[in-house]
């Protein structure tokens, strides 16, 4: 009389982890142990990460697509629930849901200019869109980064910064809204790199994440430099519980961003900011 | 092929669903209103009570009949035994370094008693909302295994408004069997609705329904003489997406309390959120149980608040999802028509009239 | 501490190269250079001074400048290819801050006193030249607007 037993979306797998880095104070990046299933994702989508004891908290991937068998999250502390996934060690392990949600358009972006515009954590998600792009350097014409964070402190994947820094085929700009002293790179939002940046905005996709207001300004400014809005690309944040559709807390127009999003095109979702709480 | 029921057959149709362990759940009167629970037998069903509903009220009352099912919907649904109100996802326990996952084994299977073609119409929209491209397993388990037996209405509440909604009062598809209700002589006309319903009947070895066969047809015509409300369903989506700014979601938030209570009565109404409970042996539960976007937390983003900040937006939300965006995503309105939300609304708003104000159909001119 | 004052009508091909003069006409680009003199910076130097007399616009060719607040360190800095400073424009024509070149500064200084001059001889070169200023103006404070949210605080 019972159906066939189903795959459960409520339950998490088990996975190791195996390195622990701290990138700023609030701030670690932690690679699993995928190796035994692992994880086929596409930059952008994320996981819900369970900790036994404490809960369950949506998360971006932020490692490399090509390295399914690791899977590296960035979690930044920021309540009861990501508290904890920050203070694991390796050895511990954590439950792992998905991967969900849409894509960056990595792919279509080919033949292009790509503006890559990260705030705070924001780099985190774009990091595998980075690196899937690096990997296929040729297909793309001029690529940018422009990172912004409040304070040189609470930049993420510094090593990484200074090595795409680097290369002679990619510019990167960062910028912090607050200097110390011996801080001598731009000082500023990170909008004011985009007045400055060079790029060609007929043929440009713009693909930002970060706190909301800041890819509004954002996506603002690259309008206003006449990218046209199906070419820009944010990273929307909405309350989870499930991340399959199925508790609503997600649902922000027609779209339950866990499954619609959290990746949307602009011109697709432009009308819902005219509309505040909506 | 329709079959006649007698009255005092009713029990022998309940020892049938019963069969193999199955539980049966039907109307039943509990704390002055007629609720879905589960049932022994006859002898638990409501006798000889009506309800009279309208914006804010709802109170029973004695007919002095015999009649089963001479009453409309009360405030629970199907949604509170396909989607229960609270349930365990699963119990994890530490395993060395690791852990592991104990899933609860599935419940017995149920037989419904009494679903209205409203409730037959909202358990079809749940069908589209929990097994579409992620299917939940609990929704799946227990909506495999439920057996219907529908009631046709023959009679209207003040707060329905099914026909606006291409939900009833014909009960037409969705059930094992659906039951229409007579009196002098008590009894009652059988249609099959499926090849497990057929079953039942031929194990019951029922006798045609005769002269009473067209009685559904009857009982439905009455039941809609008697509906007055009406909600102009053609363009709504269009009109109310088009409203998001009117200064009448303002209006409906004053006199809303925010209590949530027409999301918990609402058949289609799905949004859940979890818990995390750790039990002092060292085993962590994690419970689904129903939610609201009428609270402020449903919508709460860290470092922000509630991205629903106003019950004004929370209110707007909860209407635009059920008759507008329900469209884009389920390809089907969200709404049954069933007038719970209007009968349970303590202050007594009325989906319908907001809808109307809000974005009211245009009045074609006269030429 | 800037170079002695050259004759600025030399310095119209510098002038016209600068985004700020962006589709400028070449009879305003000469108006301009008229004011203008070359100006290089040393690391650490300042500008100008926060409450000193405000008596200039910079075109900033290359480099970086930190505009500091006293009391609340750097604000923001600005880097070549932007204008730097339009207080001339109204009384009392001083500085709200200290800029200081955080690297080897060039830029080229336009004078307030002679741009005040022609503005009022030439309204219609006034108003593209307010309306230009207006517009670096508007940015700052769109920038202003998103760096005062504080958008990367944390949330705890």
């Amino acid at each position: 009389m019972t159906a066939a037993p189903l795959k459960d979306p409520w339950v998490p797998t088990p996975m190791e982890v195996q390195q622990v880095i701290r990138e700023t104070a609030d701030t670690v990046t932690l690679t699993l142990d995928a190796s035994a299933r692992p994880l086929h994702f596409a930059p952008g989508q994320f996981n819900m990460l369970f900790r036994l004891g404490f809960g369950e908290v949506p998360i971006s991937i932020s490692g490399d697509p090509a390295e399914p068998d690791k899977l590296v999250h960035t979690i930044r502390s920021v309540g009861a629930t990501s508290h904890p996934l920050t203070t694991v060690l390796p050895g511990d392990v954590l439950g792992v849901r998905g991967p969900y949600g849409s894509a960056w358009p990595v792919e279509a972006a080919r033949g292009s200019d790509v503006l890559i515009v990260a705030g705070g954590i924001g780099l985190a998600p774009l990091r595998p869109a980075i690196l899937q792009l690096l990997r296929n350097r040729a297909h793309y014409a001029r690529v940018l980064v422009l990172y912004g964070a409040r304070n040189p402190a609470d930049l993420l994947f510094l090593r990484q910064l200074h090595h795409w820094r680097g290369r002679f085929d990619l510019d990167v700009q960062v910028t912090v809204d607050r200097a110390p002293a011996d801080w001598f790179g731009p000082v500023g939002v990170v909008t004011r790199l985009m007045e400055r940046a060079r790029f060609d905005p007929d043929d440009t996709v713009v693909m930002t994440c970060g706190p909301e207001v800041m890819m509004r300004f954002v996506v603002r400014e690259a309008e206003h430099q006449g990218v046209p809005p199906q070419n820009i690309y944010l990273s929307m944040e909405r309350n989870m519980k499930c991340a399959v559709a199925l508790c609503g807390h997600c649902l922000w127009g027609p779209d339950f961003v866990c499954k619609d999003g959290a990746v949307f095109r602009w011109d697709a979702v432009a009308h819902r900011f005219d509309h505040p709480g909506l | 092929m329709r079959y006649a029921l007698p009255a005092d057959s009713l029990q022998r149709l309940f020892r049938t669903l019963k069969s193999g362990g199955r539980r049966l759940v039907g109307p039943t009167e509990r704390d002055g209103a007629i609720v879905l629970d589960e049932i022994d037998g006859v002898d638990e069903l409501v006798v000889g009570r009506t309800d009279r509903q309208s914006a804010a009220r709802y109170r029973l009352e004695s007919t002095g009949t015999s009649l089963h099912f001479d009453f409309n919907v009360g405030p629970q649904s199907a949604k509170r035994w396909l989607h229960p109100p609270s349930l365990r996802l699963f119990r994890a326990r530490s395993a060395g370094a690791s852990f592991t996952v104990e899933r609860p084994p599935p419940p017995a299977p149920i037989a419904l008693v009494g679903a209205r073609s409203c409730d037959l119409a909202a358990i079809a929209i749940q069908d589209r909302v929990f097994l579409g491209q992620h299917t939940d397993p609990h929704y799946a388990s227990r909506r495999s295994d439920l057996l219907v037996v529908a009631v046709q209405c023959g009679r209207a509440s003040a707060t329905c408004f099914c026909p606006s909604m291409g939900a009833g009062p014909r009960v037409t598809t969705g059930f094992d069997l659906c039951l229409t209700e007579l009196d002098a002589p008590h009894r009652f006309v059988v249609e099959v609705g499926s090849p497990a319903g057929q079953a039942i009947a031929d194990q019951l070895a029922l006798d045609p329904a005769g002269a009473d066969a067209r009685a559904p047809e009857a009982a439905a015509a009455r039941a809609e003489a008697a509906i007055d409300k009406r909600l102009d369903t053609d363009g709504l989506r269009v009109r109310l997406l088009a409203a998001l700014d009117s200064p009448a979601w303002s209006e409906v938030a004053d006199r809303c309390l925010g209590c949530a209570n027409c999301t918990m009565v609402c058949p289609t109404c799905f949004c859940t959120t979890v818990d995390d409970i750790t039990t002092l042996d060292g085993a962590h539960d994690r419970v689904r149980r129903w939610d609201s976007c009428l609270t402020p937390e449903s919508s709460h983003l860290h470092g922000h608040g509630p991205v629903r900040a106003e019950l004004k937006d929370r209110y707007r939300q909860w209407l635009t999802h059920k008759l507008a965006t329900w469209h884009d995503q389920f390809d089907s309105s969200g709404c049954v028509g069933c007038g719970r939300c209007v009968t349970w609304c303590p202050a007594g708003i009325d989906i319908v009239a907001e809808a109307q104000t809000i974005a009211p159909a245009t009045v074609p001119e006269v030429s | 501490m800037s170079t002695p004052p050259t004759d600025g009508r030399g310095l119209a091909p510098i002038v016209a190269r600068h985004p700020f003069c962006a589709d400028m006409s070449v009879a305003d680009v000469a108006l301009l250079a008229g004011c203008a003199e070359n100006v290089k910076f040393a690391p650490g130097e300042l500008l100008f001074r926060n409450g000193a007399q405000a008596n200039s616009s910079y075109l900033l060719r290359a480099g970086r400048v930190a505009l500091v607040v006293h009391g609340a360190g750097v604000a923001e800095t600005a880097e070549a290819g932007e204008l730097l400073g339009w207080s001339w424009l109204h009384p009392p024509y001083r500085w709200h801050f200290d800029a200081r070149a955080e690297t080897a500064v060039r830029a080229v200084r336009l004078d307030g006193d002679c741009l005040r001059r022609k503005c009022e001889a030439d309204p219609r070169f006034g108003f593209d030249l307010t309306r230009r200023i207006l517009f670096q103006v508007t940015r700052r404070l769109e920038r202003s607007r998103l760096h005062g949210l504080d958008v990367f605080r944390g949330a705890r």
